[in-house]
């Protein structure tokens, strides 16, 4: 589904990513991880050319990202998002905000947009909130309507961006818990995310990423959470700090 | 000097001096605004489109007009432009309304170098993050635009865009250069008639006052509204 093949980017002379592969299949939950300043949001933004690379082929679907041909839009209308300060849009309602993509971009009527967006809002249990502002929402239920809107487009994988940073201890729970949904129903997903234990408990693989844009490991599951002693110095060293004692 | 005399400020006396010039007035500066805001945005599109010559055509059209008053601009464009281009307008429009067509074309085009660097800002100061978000749910960069950064812009400038109309509105009054006939010039007849010049120029003084001190004080709750609202 994706497929990354030595994909390197430069913010100037600074390195962000350095000769990245990866591959993710049909229906795979892969959680990314690594100190701050890895590149992991560079990286998961670079899957729907939110962020441009400079070297390297990225594929999704199929349809060759890093080629300027491609029409980027179209592409992007099948890729959901979800980012780690929800970026709902202030200025429309829950309703409005899960309808406005899929009547400008898929063309859908406003009927069809709104019984699919409300759908998805039922999904995330919000639906009592449609009428809202994204600004009288917590932040727990502005990710979850953020979710809702990346579903309303019938995306074919989900990105998250590091979903549950922004959040309060108490809201992490709530957000983690319809991405664990997701991923049950065969999501295809990439997770940028420090919930070890969301990554424990549905991802398939696990990516580490170290400073300066490397991808240090790329291993199943179990063989990341129950081998640490096999897993490189780094990664240990960042194990340590973040798994619970 | 002479004891101060306000008793020819009738109603008949008003309507016959003050009130279409007051009319102008408002008018070119309501005008003026909505054009220049219209013109003024897509100027600020073309300076952010990151396309050299668009972004350059547009920094010299605001740097240029930036650094000339206005006056000057009027006077130009009064004097410079063909009697033809008045004969474009429907019937006798054009040259019985010379003076006003000038003003308001003159006013929109430099006002709109003035209203281009606000509907600028507004957009840099939104967060980059809602750019993404229209992206990546597949808007086109004039779709982005259009629904998602220039609603927000406008809304969070809306106060700016106001103070800037103040500007505009006491602005009107060099329209005098030209001769049209807005709430100043009305001032100037009446007090010419009635040879009391004094007190209309007092008079013209509390009314630019009172309009522009009302709108000040709406501008001013505009501004507690917008931060409560985010």
């Amino acid at each position: 589904m994706i497929e990354m093949k030595n994909v390197s980017k430069w913010y100037g002379a600074t390195q962000v990513l350095n000769d990245c592969s990866l591959n993710i299949d049909k229906g795979e939950v892969v959680v990314v991880c690594g100190p701050s300043g890895s590149g992991k949001s560079t990286l998961i933004k670079t899957i729907n050319a939110l962020e441009p690379v400079q070297k390297g082929e990225i594929w999704v679907d199929g349809v060759a990202v890093h080629d300027r041909a491609t029409n980027l839009p179209k592409l992007r209308s099948r890729v959901g998002m979800v980012f780690q300060h929800f970026e709902l849009f202030p200025h429309l309602t829950v309703t409005d905000n899960l309808t406005i993509a899929q009547m400008k971009v898929l063309g859908r009527g406003q009927d069809e947009a709104k019984q699919r967006g409300l759908k998805m809002l039922e999904r995330v249990g919000l639906t009592a909130h449609k009428d809202k502002f994204p600004g009288q929402l917590s932040g727990g239920q502005q990710q979850r309507v953020a979710i809702a809107r990346a579903l309303s487009m019938d995306p074919i994988v989900m990105l998250f961006d590091e979903p549950t940073s922004a959040l309060d201890p108490e809201m992490v729970g709530e957000v983690l818990d319809v991405m664990v949904g997701l991923a049950a129903e065969g999501m295809t997903m990439m997770v940028v995310t420090h919930e070890m234990g969301f990554a424990r408990k549905v991802s398939n693989r696990v990516i580490f990423m170290d400073v300066g844009g490397h991808i240090l490991e790329d291993t199943s599951k179990d063989e990341f959470f129950g081998n640490i002693e096999a897993r490189q110095p780094r990664t240990r060293e960042f194990l340590n700090k973040i798994l619970p004692h | 000097m002479p004891a101060l005399d306000f008793s020819f400020y009738t109603w008949a006396n008003i309507s016959t001096y003050l009130l279409s010039g007051l009319y102008f007035s408002v008018s070119l500066t309501i005008a003026a605004t909505i054009g220049g805001i219209a013109l003024g945005t897509v100027i600020a599109l073309m300076r952010l489109s990151g396309i050299k010559p668009l972004e350059y055509a547009a920094l010299w059209y605001v740097n240029l007009l930036r650094s000339i008053p206005l006056v000057m601009v009027i006077l130009w464009f009064f004097l410079l432009m063909p009697s033809a281009f008045y004969n474009l307008f429907p019937g006798d429009i054009g040259q019985k309304y010379r003076a006003e067509i000038c003003a308001l074309i003159t006013f929109i085009i430099f006002e709109a170098a003035f209203f281009s660097e606000i509907v600028r800002a507004g957009i840099q100061s939104l967060p980059r993050g809602q750019t993404f978000a229209g992206q990546a749910l597949g808007m086109t960069y004039a779709q982005n635009m259009r629904y998602i950064v220039l609603p927000q812009a406008m809304r969070n400038m809306l106060p700016v865009f106001l103070t800037q109309t103040i500007v505009l509105f006491q602005d009107t009054s060099l329209v005098y250069a030209i001769g049209a006939y807005d709430i100043l010039k009305g001032f100037e007849i009446m007090g010419n008639t009635f040879g009391r010049r004094v007190e209309t120029y007092i008079m013209a003084a509390v009314v630019y006052f009172i309009i522009s001190f009302a709108l000040s004080m709406l501008v001013k709750r505009l501004n507690e509204k917008i931060r409560i609202l985010r």
